[in-house]
């Protein structure tokens, strides 16, 4: 289960969608808003994406994942729009019948998220005017710019 | 022949739109046209990925009649 949404995010409801008898393991992962970046105070964060695609991109990680891990079940929401401290900015819910293939899901789906899904951040500051911010692990151009 | 290209984030800014429909010459590439809309003296861009009809391709990807394009700046999910 993948969705972009503007409302904010119950990681329990989440879970709920990847939830069965058979697993023996739930790890839901929520991706916080915090208060700075590096030495800078941090007021908020903006999400945009490109919707379409990102969802498309959000459902071939599930598909890599249940691929390399049968019995694994992963939902991924993502939130957009603007963000204050503390909000949940993503929530990844992975159950498997046992902890060990769980914790590995979970991390690839973040990870893969971070470097591919089309969504963008920018950051509010309190002493300066907002960027965009990319994540360490964006995808970066195999080519000459 | 025409294709939409869609702008997200500092694109977007820097285009100061959303969206346009662009006029391409046959067998242009998508890094083609991103040298072409973004045109710098220094060489300097923003490092991009490209999506043609919500999928990533190679840069050297020829674009066809009526594909929706766009340069995928440095992302920040999560």
């Amino acid at each position: 289960m993948v969705q972009m949404t503007t409302a904010r995010l119950d990681p329990q409801q989440i879970e709920a969608a990847v939830a069965h008898t058979g697993a023996g393991a739930i790890l839901t992962f929520s991706g916080v808003v915090r208060d700075n970046f590096g030495d800078r105070p941090v007021t908020g964060l903006t999400y945009e994406a490109y919707g379409g695609m990102a969802e498309a991109e959000m459902e071939r990680i599930c598909a890599e994942i249940t691929a390399r891990w049968r019995d694994v079940r992963v939902a991924i929401v993502h939130r957009i729009g603007h963000l204050v401290l503390g909000e949940i900015s993503v929530v990844i819910a992975v159950s498997s019948p046992h902890r060990d293939a769980a914790y590995q899901a979970s991390r690839v789906a973040i990870d893969q998220l971070k470097a591919r899904v089309p969504i963008w951040k920018k950051e509010h500051y309190a002493d300066t005017d907002a960027q965009w911010k990319a994540n360490a692990d964006s995808c970066e151009p195999a080519e000459p710019r | 022949m025409r294709v939409e290209v869609r702008y997200f984030a500092t694109l977007r800014e820097q285009r100061g739109r959303d969206t346009e429909q662009v006029e391409v010459h046959e067998g242009c590439t998508a890094r083609a046209l991103y040298h072409r809309l973004f045109p710098t003296i220094d060489g300097q861009r923003v490092p991009v990925l490209y999506a043609v009809n919500q999928e990533y391709v190679q840069a050297e990807h020829a674009l066809t009649e009526g594909d929706e394009v766009v340069f995928v700046p440095p992302l920040g999910g999560g």
